[in-house]
This record gives structure tokens, C-alpha cells and sequence, in this order.
């Protein structure tokens, strides 16, 4: 959608600029004047709220980075002192953890609804593979945010993570030992996770350059999944995305607000009140809420190194996404059998997260006992998480390829503007 | 010109100076275990009671993930004293003592069952406890590393 520049400096200082560096210009026709599909929902408004929670931990890090020491010894009582202490210090920590859980509930809505309108296939097999890349670096970045404070569950938390990697063949132990600094999680792992931790956003931002940058140039999708053919099909991105980003920014501000104020400490863990003791392990460790249907995946396989691949190939399957989907219709809009397993998916990812929480061998339905399936009772988290499982791998692995051959379509549009502008078409 | 700064992350001279601990065993009683840090790691000395010793003797032959016998997880004519790295070889998290199926050791974090001679019978670690290098300065005390 990169064509001709509409934009038109009003004075002399913005000529005499323009000639120059015409950062005017690239603004103007990114944010401005950009055509945008005209049928844009409020699923599209996460892009933004993604920005505005980047720039939220950035500088809300920044502020406590002031604060905060990255030490084995003085962590702990450094994040107690930036809550009791510091002259709002409590406000700042809480917007920053709270505020990586909005960034995860904003990320996976955004994910969702790629899968959901096919933003990934083509030609924006780039575009979603950049997304992804943002994704991983958001979990490196949050799990070593999560070791600072240095309490019970980020210690241990940050022992059963680093061990996973432990899991490879040969490479395994050089490579934990290298993110350790010594023979287990101690003083120079905590020092190095605060370096990565404070560059990684940096990072995150620039690879938002190049996000932006290829959605830019192949233009949003929208959802029918139809390219917008005339300029009928769209309208300027100012005022109409800006205007409902920014009202979706608000509804979003209000429950981030919600939590910080109101309840601050509900996605967290008592246990991280604790200073870090390597002697004892907390009853009942479990991560963020953010990483619990991968780790109820990396549970739900008894083998420690397959477990581990499981985990990762989770991810990866998303990265392979363009190419596993073999629809030639876009948006599952018109492909009614997709939506069935979509709403599978959901669900399962969402049961995915619950057993990750749970411990694996309590049952699911209290009190009742069925009978014991190999190592484990039918009727326990395991046994849940190992279907659930394998329903996620399927929908990547079988239903995206076969649906996509084999399924019939309802009709698509001609253009954007024809569902929209008349027939009597269905909204979902 | 790369190999520098990958080598900086790895353990530095100090941290290779492997510390050792010493431990004098009459603080512990029959059936007690103690709890040491050592190199960061917790290490487990555990005060077998003679009951202990021979579940762990009875059970050589059982069939186990990681076999061996009890014998040659303590020091000759020793075996009330068990001195085993206290970090799950599934995930690393530290199995408390005396839970389980068998006694010895239960993992919290994800069910690894350990027995009183300190091997994984049951759940999803791979390996028994480490036995790390020690020895015996005299009857009551233990040097470790
Ligand atoms: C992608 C953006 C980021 C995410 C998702 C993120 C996530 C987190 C999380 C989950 C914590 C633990 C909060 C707690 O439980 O106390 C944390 C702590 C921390 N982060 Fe970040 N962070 C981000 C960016 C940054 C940046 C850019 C900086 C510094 C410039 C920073 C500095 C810190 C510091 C100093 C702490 C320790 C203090 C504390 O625990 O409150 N963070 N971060
Ligand atoms: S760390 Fe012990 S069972 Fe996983």
C-alpha cells in the first residue's frame, strides 16, 4: 500500500525539513493519510494497545532500574525498599508486573485473531513471522523480568526453566552452565538476566520497526480476508483507526487501571513475597499464568526431553503457520467447519493454562475415581493436559493442511465494500 | 573475536575454585537429614535408620530407571550415612525428605518419587540423587567437594 506521498509541508520550517530528513512525511503517510480496510473490527485495535504497553514497560523499567539492585544479596530488599520507600515506587512496581500481564492478554488476542481472520497466509508470511518473533522475545524478556525480585518463585522458577534447556542431548548442561555463570542458579545469573532483561524491550522495539514496517507494505488485513481493491474498500487511518485505537486504548487503560489499583497482586504469587532460599523449594511451583498451557505441555509428556521438544514445537508450529494452512480462503468468516475447530482451539488453550496451574495428578472431577490409564488416573490434569495436547499439535498439524483441502466454503465477497455497503451477509 | 565474549559467561575463576565444605555428623540423628548449601546447590546429609537401610537393600533388585545398588551409594561400612546433592534430576527443584511412595524423597514439583537410598523409582526424572565426591575426615565428620 506504499504509493505516492499525499503529504504537503504547511511551513517553511517543515519544507526546509522535509528536504532534509522527512520524518513529517513518513508519519503523515503511516499514520495519517494510510488507507486502511474500511470494516476494520475492534480485534484490530490490539496492534496498537501492543505499542502503547511496550512503551508502558519501558519506561515504567527504566524507573525502577533506578531503584533496583541486581544482586544475590540485595534484590529481594531492593524491590521491598521501591514499594515502601520510594516516593511512589509502589504504583510504578505494580504497573510494571501487572503491566507484562496486559501485554500477555493483549498478545494473545492479537495472536487469536490472526488465526481467526488468516492474517498469516499469504503475502504476509513475513509479517506473522515477525509477530512471532516479538512473542518469543516477550517470554525471554517477562521470565527474566520475573527472576529481579529474586523471591521464592523466581529463584526456583528460574532453576526448573533454566533446567529445560538442560533436557538437550550434549549441548544441554554447556549451555545451562553458560546461562548460570557457575553450577547452579546464583549472583551471576541474576546479573545477566538484569542485563537481557533491560535490553530485550530495546530489541522487541526494534523488531516492531520491522513489523510495522512489512504490515506497511503488504496492507492490513481485514475481516473478509478480501484485499481491498478500490478506494471504496478504505478510509484514512486518521481519524478513523486512530480514533478507535485510541478509544480501545482507554477500555484497556480501565482495566489495567482496574488491576494495578484493585487487586495488584491477583496474577501473582504469594510465594514471591518470600526472599529466595536455594535450600527450600515452594509446595507448589507454577509460572506466570502467561506460560501455563506450555508448561501443562511440557508435564503432559513423561519423557523429560521429549517434553521439552513438545514445548518448543508448540511455538514453533506457529512460526510454520503460512505454510501448514492450505485454505484459499482467507478469513474463517466463510469457512464455517474452521470455525468449529477454531473454537476447539480456544477452549483448548484455555484448558491448556488450567492444568498448568494444577497439580498433575489431582483429579479433575473431585472425589472421583476411574481407573489408571499407564502412569496416571483417567480422571486427572495429566490425562486432560495430554488430550488437550494433542487437539493443539492436531489443529496445526492436521486440521490447518487437510480442512483446507477438503471443506467447502460459504461464497466470498467480490470486495469489501459489497457485504458492508448491501447484501444481507452475516457479521460475526 | 566472537569466542570472548561467550567464554565471559561462563563460571568465573572464583566460582571454579570449588569451594569444599566440612560437616561434623553428630549434629544429625538416626532418621534426620540436615540440609547444606553447597556451590549454590542444596546438599542432603541423611542419618539412615537401620529400617532405611535395608528397604534400600531389600529393593536392589526391583527394577528402576537408573539401576544400582545401595552399596555402592554410600562408603564402605557407612551406610547410615548418605551425602547426596539435594537437586531433582528432572528439574532441579528440591525433593523434600521422607515423602513419597517409598520414603525417601518426594519431589514436589512434578511427582518424582525418590527411594532412601536416594534413586527415582517413580515419576519423570531421569536419574537417581548425585552422589557428589566426599570423604570421611574421621567417624564424625565429612568433607565435601
Ligand atoms: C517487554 C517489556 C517488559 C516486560 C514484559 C517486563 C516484565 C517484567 C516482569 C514480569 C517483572 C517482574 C515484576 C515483579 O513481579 O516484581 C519485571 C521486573 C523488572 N523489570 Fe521489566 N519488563 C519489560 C521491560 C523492562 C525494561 C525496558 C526495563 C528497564 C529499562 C525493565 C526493568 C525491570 C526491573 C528493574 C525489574 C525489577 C523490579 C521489580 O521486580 O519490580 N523492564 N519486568
Ligand atoms: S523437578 Fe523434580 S520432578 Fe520435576
Amino acid at each position: 500500500m506504499s504509493g505516492h506521498s499525499t503529504y504537503q509541508p504547511k511551513n517553511a520550517f517543515s519544507r526546509w525539513m522535509d528536504a532534509r530528513l522527512p520524518v513529517g512525511r513518513l508519519v503523515w503517510d503511516s499514520f495519517v493519510d494510510y488507507p486502511t480496510p474500511r470494516n476494520l473490527n475492534y480485534w484490530y485495535t490490539f496492534g496498537g494497545i501492543l505499542s502503547l504497553c511496550l512503551g508502558v514497560q519501558i519506561i515504567t523499567g527504566i524507573v525502577l532500574a533506578m531503584h533496583y539492585t541486581p544482586s544475590a544479596a540485595g534484590a529481594f530488599n531492593s524491590v521491598e525498599h521501591i514499594m515502601r520507600n520510594v516516593n511512589y515506587g509502589w504504583l510504578i512496581r505494580y504497573i510494571h508486573s501487572n503491566g507484562a500481564s496486559m501485554f500477555f492478554i493483549a498478545v494473545y488476542l492479537h495472536m487469536f485473531r490472526g488465526l481467526y481472520y488468516g492474517s498469516y497466509k499469504a503475502p504476509r508470511e513475513v509479517l506473522w513471522i515477525l509477530g512471532c518473533v516479538i512473542y518469543l522475545l516477550m517470554m525471554a524478556t517477562a521470565f527474566m523480568g520475573y527472576v529481579l525480585p529474586w523471591g521464592q518463585m523466581s529463584f526456583h522458577g528460574a532453576v526448573v526453566i533454566t533446567n529445560l534447556l538442560g533436557a538437550f542431548p550434549i549441548v544441554g548442561e554447556t549451555i545451562t552452565t553458560l546461562l548460570w555463570g557457575g553450577f547452579a542458579v546464583d549472583e551471576p545469573t541474576l546479573k545477566r538476566f538484569f542485563s537481557l532483561h533491560y535490553l530485550l524491550p530495546f530489541v522487541i522495539a526494534g523488531v516492531v520497526v520491522l513489523h510495522v514496517w512489512a504490515l506497511h507494505v503488504v496492507g492490513q488485513n481485514n475481516p473478509t480476508g478480501v484485499e481491498p481493491k478500490s478506494k471504496a474498500d478504505t478510509v484514512p487511518f486518521t481519524p478513523y483507526a486512530t480514533v478507535k485505537d485510541g478509544f480501545a486504548m482507554s477500555v484497556f487503560l480501565i482495566l489495567f487501571a482496574t488491576f494495578v489499583f484493585y487487586m495488584p497482586n491477583a496474577l501473582g504469587h504469594a510465594d514471591n513475597y518470600i526472599a529466595a532460599n536455594p535450600l527450600v523449594t515452594p509446595a507448589h511451583i507454577v509460572p506466570e499464568w502467561y506460560f501455563l498451557p506450555f508448561y501443562a505441555i511440557l508435564r503432559a509428556v513423561p519423557d523429560k526431553l521429549m517434553g521439552v521438544l513438545a514445548m518448543f514445537g508448540a511455538i514453533g508450529c506457529l512460526f510454520a503457520l503460512p505454510w501448514l494452512d492450505t485454505s484459499k480462503v482467507k478469513s474463517m468468516r466463510y469457512r464455517p467447519q474452521a470455525q468449529l475447530y477454531f473454537v476447539i482451539f480456544v477452549v483448548t488453550c484455555w484448558i491448556l493454562g488450567v492444568c498448568g496451574g494444577k497439580l498433575p495428578d489431582d483429579h479433575v472431577i473431585p472425589h472421583l475415581k476411574t481407573f489408571t490409564l499407564f502412569d496416571a488416573d483417567l480422571n486427572s490434569y495429566v490425562w486432560l493436559s495430554r488430550i488437550t495436547t494433542l487437539y493443539y499439535f492436531a489443529y496445526f498439524l492436521v486440521v490447518m493442511p487437510v480442512l483446507g483441502l477438503v471443506e467447502k466454503p460459504r461464497p466470498v465477497p467480490e470486495t469489501i465494500s459489497s457485504p458492508v455497503l448491501g447484501d444481507s451477509d452475516k457479521k460475526d | 573475536m566472537a569466542w570472548p565474549f561467550i567464554a565471559q559467561m561462563n563460571p568465573s575463576a572464583d566460582t571454579m575454585a570449588l569451594a569444599s565444605v566440612e560437616y561434623d555428623l553428630t549434629k544429625i540423628e538416626p532418621g534426620m537429614q540436615v540440609t547444606i548449601n553447597w556451590r549454590g546447590k542444596p546438599l542432603f546429609i541423611r542419618n539412615r535408620t537401620q529400617a532405611q537401610v535395608d528397604a534400600a537393600v531389600k529393593d536392589d533388585g526391583a527394577s528402576m530407571p537408573d539401576p544400582q545398588p545401595d552399596a555402592e551409594r554410600h562408603k564402605e561400612g557407612k551406610a547410615q550415612w548418605l551425602v547426596l546433592v539435594g537437586s531433582c534430576t528432572h528439574l532441579g527443584c528440591v525433593p523434600t525428605v521422607g515423602g513419597g511412595d517409598y520414603q525417601g524423597w518426594f519431589c514436589p514439583c512434578h511427582g518424582s518419587h525418590y527411594d532412601t537410598s536416594g534413586r527415582i523409582r517413580k515419576g519423570p526424572a531421569p536419574l537417581n540423587l548425585v552422589v557428589p565426591e566426599y570423604a570421611f575426615l574421621s567417624d564424625t565428620k565429612v568433607k565435601i567437594g
